[in-house]
């Protein structure tokens, strides 16, 4: 919170836009969040005798263009910053689309994840842009293992635990388990494997849907 | 003789083992190296073992070579990506080393720089394939290379992992590192002969040499601390008993290397004993068993 506070401190009129996609899904920056943020942003700024003003919307998906564009053209001359309860593609999406108001981030985006179970996420995907969760029983090793093992299981694991933490089971160990029960364990007697990192920023062009392209009004 | 001819020979291999510290100091090192020299076919060189930063693995294992000493230099893949790996193999056969120990290596949490970021692109298995490639004359982006090495690849297994699904994937990794180019495998080390024979049953056939390995006890808190923290290192309690009871501890605990090495002869290909500073007791633990 004291890093958010400090971020809007030169700022009287801020807008915060939460997202409707993942950060309301995982409690973090939907309607009821962007709620409490302005509320306390207002009560820090009474309390030190400086008000702000505050303005809260959603956007559908913040890190699409058509959903963040006209929120913010109707609010225009309104704030003076955005103060953004999504991931950082939303953040960045509003930065872009807004290059002369500043957009901050109200957020610490951690991972792509799941909710494990109510009030517990845990990250499970990397993005790594070559998907083996056909052949490692649903389960992520380039994600789950800490060290991103292609080929099977280190020998730090113990009683099932990884080497880095006992609260987290060794990924490889669970695939082992989910491929037994699938009758698929030879899926782990392969060829060596050598990953190819993706390189980034990743981009991704898909020509069929830019069919047309040029007469749409960015 | 090199451990390559050493293997290639059919004789009964021994390896130590010698960890660089932290510092450039390394005479220390060299004594304990020459007090085995004449007694074993290959000194290993750590690579900044349980992650702690240390001396690295090539300028010792290059050390060793001026000594007359056949290095197995340790690689692990937390520290390099593919580029640096591939390069410090090239230079380290440029320096003389000509058997490399793949190994994935522990993630940098289990050291003294815990927030170091790791890198783990290849790891043990994709290390061998590389190296060969190396051996073969190209780089992993199929590139020829001028002046090639020719090392020997060998490898890590845990015949102690402590359940069902640890041990068999172990096993299949095993075989997957055989495809991939291990001639040898060093094992973590083993106190339950019983245990290990049935390891060496199940990996009968496989077309790699095995060495057992051996951890001396120093003590009784070293035992209990590997059952604690080191996966796949079991101690018996009748062994720390014995430590425990023995008014020489350092005899009792050549005794015990004694039985293992002799219970060995018979189940594998070799030995590898990792003395942790007591190399001076290695050629009373060979005399012993009679090699």
């Amino acid at each position: 919170m004291e890093e958010i506070l400090t971020m809007v401190e030169e700022f009287d009129r801020i807008l915060v836009l939460g997202c409707g996609g993942c950060t309301t899904v995982c409690c973090a920056g939907g309607a009821r969040e962007v709620e409490t943020l302005a509320t306390l942003i207002r009560m820090d700024r009474k309390q030190k005798g400086k008000p702000v003003e505050t303005l809260e919307a959603v956007t559908e998906l913040q890190c699409e263009p058509e959903s963040v564009k006209p929120i913010l053209e109707k609010l225009a001359n309104q704030y003076d910053v955005v103060l953004s309860m999504a991931c950082g593609a939303g953040v960045q999406t509003v930065a872009q689309l807004f290059p002369n108001h500043n957009a901050l981030p109200a957020l610490n985006t951690l991972f792509t994840g799941r909710a494990e179970e109510h009030g517990v996420w845990t990250e499970n995907c990397l993005a790594c842009g070559d998907c083996v969760l056909w052949r490692t029983g649903g389960i992520c090793p380039v994600t789950r293992c800490a060290k991103s093992l292609m080929n099977g299981a280190c020998g730090g694991a113990s009683e099932g635990k990884c080497e880095v933490s006992k609260d987290r089971p060794c990924a490889w160990q669970e695939i082992y388990h989910a491929l037994k029960r699938l009758d698929k364990l030879h899926y782990l007697k392969q060829e060596p494997q050598v990953k190819d990192w993706p390189v980034h920023p990743g981009k991704v062009v898909r020509e069929d849907l830019r069919e047309g392209e040029a007469t749409r009004v960015d | 003789m090199s451990l390559k001819a050493a293997l290639e020979s059919g004789k009964f291999v021994v390896t130590a083992e010698v960890a660089p510290g932290k510092g450039t100091d390394v005479e220390h090192l060299l004594e304990d190296a020459a007090v085995i020299k004449e007694r074993v076919d290959a000194v290993n060189v750590t690579d900044l073992q349980s992650s702690v930063m240390r001396l690295g693995s090539m300028a010792f294992s290059h050390f060793l070579t001026d000594v007359g000493i056949d290095p197995v230099y340790q690689v692990t893949c937390r520290d390099r990506n593919c580029l640096a790996l591939q390069s410090d193999l090239l230079s380290a056969w440029a320096l003389g080393i000509k058997n490399v120990l793949a190994l994935t290596g522990d993630h940098p949490t289990m050291g003294d720089h815990p927030k170091a970021r790791p890198v783990f692109e290849l790891d043990s298995v994709s290390l061998l394939d590389v190296i060969g490639k190396l051996n073969s004359g190209v780089d992993m982006a199929g590139n020829e290379l001028k002046g090639k090495p020719d090392f020997l690849p060998g490898a890590v297994v845990n015949p102690g992992a402590d359940n069902e699904a640890a041990l068999d994937l172990q096993i299949m990794k095993m075989e997957t590192k055989i495809k991939a180019g291990a001639k040898f495998f060093q094992t973590q080390g083993v106190y339950d002969l019983d245990a290990f024979e049935k390891f060496m049953k199940r990996v009968e056939g496989f077309d790699a040499k095995i060495l057992g390995g051996i951890i001396l006890l120093k003590s009784v808190g070293m035992a209990r601390f590997m059952n604690k923290n080191v996966a796949g290192v079991f101690v018996p309690e009748p062994l720390i008993q014995e430590i425990k009871a023995a008014e020489n501890k350092a005899e009792a605990s050549i005794n015990i290397a004694v039985r293992l090495v002799e219970g060995m002869k018979d189940l594998c290909h070799g030995v590898h004993i990792m003395a942790l500073g007591w190399e001076s007791k290695i050629p009373q633990i060979l005399d012993t068993a009679g090699l």
